[in-house]
């Protein structure tokens, strides 16, 4: 159900939809994914469609920790709850415990049957999902770093009929709207909306606490409830994982200023730029 | 497969960008394979005097919503309006690129289409009733193809990855209901979009800068060296370390948690190359690195090595490819 703040009409003078939000507690979500950490050497295996992920660590998705971040934020300033949500195996469990650290009161964890969902199929679950808990507000990275699809956000917003913000660089909440600022080619946007929302966080919109000792012992205490979905069917298959294809090999054109003519050179009759 | 291929075509400010010519090339390349029609859809304020273009790269019809309310982006409005032009094309694949714009809309009109969607694709192929595509994935770690089956379907295409080809299209006008305000989200002001310099995403050369510069004020070599390629060309990029020392701002950052770059050459000056570095310009078509340290990972994806101090190798550089230039 869209909740009945968006249908009250926008105010001439301000553009923005009369707020009652002023000093009431806030319900925020977070949506997380539990990924390889960016620092780390991907290596197909030999199924040819899923990587080695024996040695592999796994990490809250980098463009999350801004979410988290701007969520525990936007509740300080405002009051009230952060709920962070995942959908993937029991393994994710280590990233919503982290988000608990971090400061984050509650988690969901909703585990799928069969392999991995597709865009479609994973935004169609979170939003019954956020259907049901009835946020104001959701954060999420503006991509996860291991398929790197950035359609979870807009997608989410798009079908629950909400407002978005994706790559979030700069975000001021008013009382019932918001504004912000997203990288474009060459520049930035301003862009403002009204709540709900789904804000999708770019680097640079915050910087993301660490977990102290305290938060990760109350984090053993906080809740965390595993449920599990029925996805609907993906529309979208895998093939196959391949490794990037092989750079060419490498020439070493010399040492120092000396090596300057044949990169000149180079760059003249084989790259062409010259 | 499809009978209909509609391209998404991005203005902003009455210009089109460039890929998304690449994106209609895409499609009619397909259309044309399959034996079906590529379409276009514009959205804008005042745009319609851009059809001839559109139709010059082959498009039969342009799906056009216009109004005033348009003339800046609103993801919740252009979505709706695409949708709808999806619709009235009877168009089975939506195909944009994956630019800033591209990689907020598609997604959108996925949802309300109720359709699947491959997001920065990099190759694009039939192969008999299948759609076949390839895209990084863990910032170009690996690739991974996907084979989209059920029908309608959205694909954003990688920038640079094809380019645009002329090819001669009926261009038929067809209106589109623009949707009416209130607006659920909106474009207020276009920010420091400065037009002297070139978008990272963009550019043919990107010349970075890493830890290797040792000072802030060093970058001005950097700079320098993007700017002997001629105005315009070469745009600047900088390492996680030096975005993170405060060095650079962060929509310089050139990496998996910075922008992925493809130009012709890159040029690596001071960066030893750590491993989310790579992720984010290893596609480029010719690496250059410059790095003191003959040991450093960014010699391993190089085309081309120079191991020397970037203080003292950059400004004799500059000077040559100003000299080169002039002759």
């Amino acid at each position: 159900m869209i909740p009945a703040i968006l249908s009250r009409p926008f105010s001439e003078k301000t553009g923005l939809i009369p707020g009652t939000k002023k000093g009431a507690d806030m319900e925020i979500l977070v949506l997380v994914k539990h990924v390889p950490a960016s620092d780390a050497a991907i290596k197909v295996a030999g199924d040819g469609r899923t990587i080695e992920t024996a040695g592999l660590s796994f990490v809250l998705n980098p463009y999350d920790e801004y979410a988290v971040e701007e969520a525990l934020k936007t509740k300080e300033a405002k009051g009230g709850s952060v709920t962070v949500l995942t959908v993937g195996g029991p393994e994710t469990v280590k990233t919503l415990r982290h988000c608990l650290a971090l400061g984050a009161d509650k988690a969901i964890r909703i585990g799928v049957e069969g392999g991995e969902l597709d865009g479609l199929a994973t935004s169609n679950i979170l939003a019954d999902k956020i259907k049901e808990l009835n946020p104001e507000l959701v954060f999420c990275g503006k991509q996860a770093i291991d398929n790197d699809d950035s359609q979870i956000g807009p997608r989410i917003a798009a079908r629950l009929g909400w407002a978005c913000l994706s790559d979030a660089s700069t975000f001021v909440l008013g009382d019932a709207a918001w504004s912000g600022e997203r990288d474009i080619e060459g520049g930035k946007e301003s862009v403002e909306g009204s709540l709900p929302a789904v804000i999708t966080c770019d680097k640079g919109l915050n910087e993301p606490r660490y977990a102290n000792m305290k938060g990760i012992m109350m984090a053993k205490k906080k809740p965390l409830e595993e449920v599990e979905a029925s996805p609907m069917a993906s529309k979208v298959e895998m093939v196959k994982l391949a490794p990037p294809p092989p750079r060419p090999e490498p020439t070493i054109l010399g040492e120092g200023p000396d090596a300057i003519p044949a990169l000149i050179e180079k760059l003249k009759n084989e790259v062409k730029v010259l | 497969m499809s009978k209909i291929w509609l391209a998404f075509i991005e203005q902003r400010e009455g210009k089109i960008k460039k890929a998304s010519l690449e994106a209609l090339t895409l499609a009619k390349n397909l259309a044309t394979q399959a034996g079906g029609t590529v379409h276009a859809a514009l959205i804008g304020d005042s745009v319609q005097g851009l059809s001839s273009e559109i139709a010059g790269y082959g498009a039969e019809k342009i799906f056009l919503a216009e109004s005033p309310d348009l003339a800046l982006y609103s993801g919740d409005a252009y979505s709706k309006a695409l949708a709808q032009a999806a619709k009235d094309s009877g168009a089975e694949v939506v195909i944009a690129s994956h630019t800033a714009m591209g990689k907020d809309l598609l997604p959108r009109v996925a949802s309300l289409l109720e359709a699947g969607m491959v997001s920065d694709a990099t190759q694009v192929e039939l192969q008999g009733e299948d759609l076949i595509a390839t895209k990084p994935v863990y910032a170009g770690k690996a690739y991974k193809t996907l084979k989209v089956s059920g029908q309608p379907f959205c694909l954003t295409l990688r920038p640079n990855t094809l380019p645009p080809q002329e090819s001669a299209g009926e261009g038929t006008i067809v209106t589109v209901e623009a949707p009416a305000k209130p607006f659920l989200d909106w474009v207020k002001e276009i920010l420091a979009a400065s037009t002297d310099k070139t978008p990272l995403q963009e550019a043919a050369i990107v010349v970075s800068g890493g830890r290797g510069l040792k000072d802030p004020e060093n970058w001005k070599l950097v700079e320098g060296l993007a700017e002997a390629f001629g105005p315009g060309v070469a745009a600047v990029g900088a390492s996680r370390a030096v975005v993170d020392a405060g060095w650079r701002p962060h929509s310089e950052q050139v990496g998996q948690t910075g922008k992925v770059v493809s130009p012709t050459l890159y040029i690596a000056l001071g960066i030893s190359g750590a491993i989310q570095h790579l992720a984010g310009m290893s596609t480029s078509k010719y690496i250059v690195a410059i790095n003191k340290d003959p040991d450093a990972p960014i010699f391993k994806v190089a085309n081309y090595g120079i191991v020397g101090d970037v203080l003292e190798v950059v400004p004799s550089l500059i000077e040559a490819i100003k000299a080169a230039r002039e002759a």
